[in-house]
């Protein structure tokens, strides 16, 4: 792909993200930060690519080093995906079952 | 998968990201959005298996397997206390992932054809120093959140020229990374000098910031790693990470200048390590506060809280009975001592009574964005009770009792008065205006800004209740017995 579109669509996600951002109140910060912090595990996708695609390397030096490397990259990918919307449902059944609660008092 | 279909794709994914972003802006619609978000990246995966069809590659699977086996321990086992060092850890985690990923980008492993080498290494280079940036800086956080390292400020020999040095090396190593050339040497050397100089940066730059920055410190951190995931994105030709981590800085740096407003810094001075302490070095009150606090928890001793004002005791349950409005100022030491649960007893005692409670959360109480709130709702503290400063700001002078827990430099008048302070201009809680203000503090030193705090040399109206502030509120909560 071109690089200038790649740039372009950084560009535009940048800021309708800034955009959308702007709405949330204090309260939910620091779900919010964690759910981005989830969102920012959107690199598995990169690093699934690098390892899928390295299995059909030819030389086995290269090969084993897309295999550690990549497989090292899924890895901690998926923890920071996992864990952090994990984390993050947590927290806001949090907020959730005090809501319910209230409408029962 | 044609190429026009990956691309309708990718816009609609970033589109369900959006959207699950904007659902969290209200806490009704959260949940949902934290699972559209979680799907869009689910369905991300599946079509990047297909899109490069590696779907049938086992080992895939495998590594997917044990991230998540580790990823679900994390997040069910964490304790809500935990939360900030949890969230900087997996940032950290994070960034590993996307300066992999340069590195194999930048070795030519596992990537489709290039077709603009110069573009694709550069950008590899990026994503390798800012992958790891992110990580080590990222650790660094983590620890210091988790006391593993001191939370002061730690300052190194030369640290500011080391500092700007890195810089100049990262900029020169991306810079040549440019103009690729086919000798592997040349390539391991830029590779082995980026990885060595940017771990450095990481590490030196988040170890010289201290604990009440940390909010700031982790909402860039992230923003970083969105930025990381973006540009390997980039390195690689994945339109849905460039468009996704882009999504994520930007949105992690709004987060980071929110609180850099609250809290009166410029994000320029926390970077370049610009302590907004006035005091000696020596003076590290609140770690003091976070060792002593640590020990008695460790020890089990639940040291009688040394509450001076025992004649008063009888006064002070009078007014807190015959209260008709009150406000909750916690900060962190309600965090530290885990008061929260007390605060919400008192609370309820408070409005058994006929009086309003509310809490009032000051934007950087705590040591992460909204940590307050998530602490209160683990309590069950209903979120329409929570108040945000500008919101209840003018209400301190119309209330009659204010009850601080664990908070200093966001309450403390010296920041309206007291010029050339770190604090001047800072916007705080006008705890001041109100007519009674209990106060339940660890001591009396300085809060993390250095400044000391008027209210606690007032003489009529304040009622400091010194001590572990789960003492201090039982106290309190005697009172209505």
């Amino acid at each position: 792909m071109n690089p200038f579109i790649l740039i372009l669509v950084f560009i535009v996600a940048s800021i309708v993200g800034y955009l959308i951002i702007k709405n949330v109140p204090s309260l939910l910060h620091t779900p919010l930060m964690s759910g981005m912090n989830a969102l920012a595990g959107i690199i598995i996708l990169g690093a699934l690519m690098v390892l899928g695609l390295s299995g059909f390397v030819t030389g086995s030096a290269a090969r084993l080093t897309g295999q550690i490397l990549g497989g090292l990259a899924v890895i901690t990918a998926t923890v920071n995906v996992v864990g952090g919307f994990g984390v993050t449902h947590r927290m806001l059944k949090m907020f959730d079952k005090k809501k319910k609660q209230s409408n029962h008092e | 998968m044609s190429n026009t279909l990956y691309i309708i794709i990718c816009i609609i994914l970033s589109i369900t990201v959006l959207m699950g972003i904007s659902l969290m802006s209200k806490v009704k619609t959260a949940i949902a959005g934290n699972l559209i978000s979680a799907l869009s990246v689910l369905s991300g995966v599946v079509v990047t298996l297909f899109q490069y069809n590696i779907i049938s590659v086992w080992n895939i699977y495998l590594y997917i397997l044990i991230g998540i086996l580790i990823g679900s321990v994390l997040a069910v086992r964490v304790k809500m206390i935990q939360m900030p060092q949890l969230v900087a850890l997996l940032n950290g985690i994070g960034g590993i992932a996307a300066a992999l990923v340069g590195i194999l980008s930048l070795l030519g492993i596992g990537v489709v054809e290039r077709r603009y080498p110069a573009f694709e290494s550069g950008a590899s280079m990026l994503a390798i120093v800012v992958g790891l940036v992110t990580f080590t800086g990222s650790l660094v956080a983590a620890g210091k959140l988790h006391k593993l390292l001191p939370q002061r400020a730690v300052i190194l020999k030369n640290h500011t020229a080391m500092l700007k040095i890195s810089l100049v090396i990262m900029t020169g190593v991306i810079v040549l990374s440019v103009f690729p050339m086919d000798n592997s040497c040349w390539t391991a050397t830029l590779l082995i000098i980026s990885i060595l100089v940017s771990s450095f940066f990481g590490y030196a730059f988040a170890i010289k910031v201290g604990g009440a920055d940390m909010p700031i410190t982790i909402s860039l951190l992230i923003s970083l790693s969105g930025v990381s995931g973006a540009i390997a994105g980039m390195a690689v030709n994945d339109l849905l990470l460039v468009s996704v981590g882009g999504i994520v800085g930007a949105s992690g740096l709004l987060l980071t200048q929110i609180m850099c407003r609250a809290m009166n810094r410029k994000l320029k001075d926390i970077l370049i390590g610009k302590r907004s302490i006035s005091k000696t070095d020596t003076f590290s009150g609140e770690e003091i506060i976070v060792d002593q606090l640590q020990d008695e928890i460790n020890n089990g001793v639940t040291e009688e809280s040394r509450i001076e004002e025992l004649p008063e005791v009888k006064s002070d349950a009078e007014i807190l009975k015959s209260a008709k409005r009150a406000i909750i100022v916690p900060g962190y030491g309600m965090a530290l001592a885990q008061a929260q649960h007390l605060v919400r007893q008192l609370a309820d005692k408070l409005e058994a009574n006929g009086t309003e409670v509310k809490y009032a959360i000051h934007p950087v109480a705590g040591r992460m964005p909204g940590h307050m709130n998530v602490l209160l709702a683990e309590a069950d503290v209903p979120y329409e009770q929570l108040y945000e400063m500008d919101a209840v700001n003018d209400e301190f002078a119309e209330t009659d009792v204010v009850i601080v827990i664990g908070a200093n430099d966001v309450v403390n008048p010296a920041a309206h008065d007291a010029k050339g302070t770190p604090i001047y201009g800072m916007p705080v809680l006008n705890v001041d205006q109100a007519k009674e203000i209990f106060i339940c503090n660890f001591d009396l030193n300085p809060g993390y800004a250095g400044v000391d705090n008027p209210l606690y040399k007032r003489t009529h109206g304040v009622h400091l209740l010194l001590g572990d502030a789960k003492d201090s509120l039982n106290g309190i909560i005697a009172k209505f017995n």
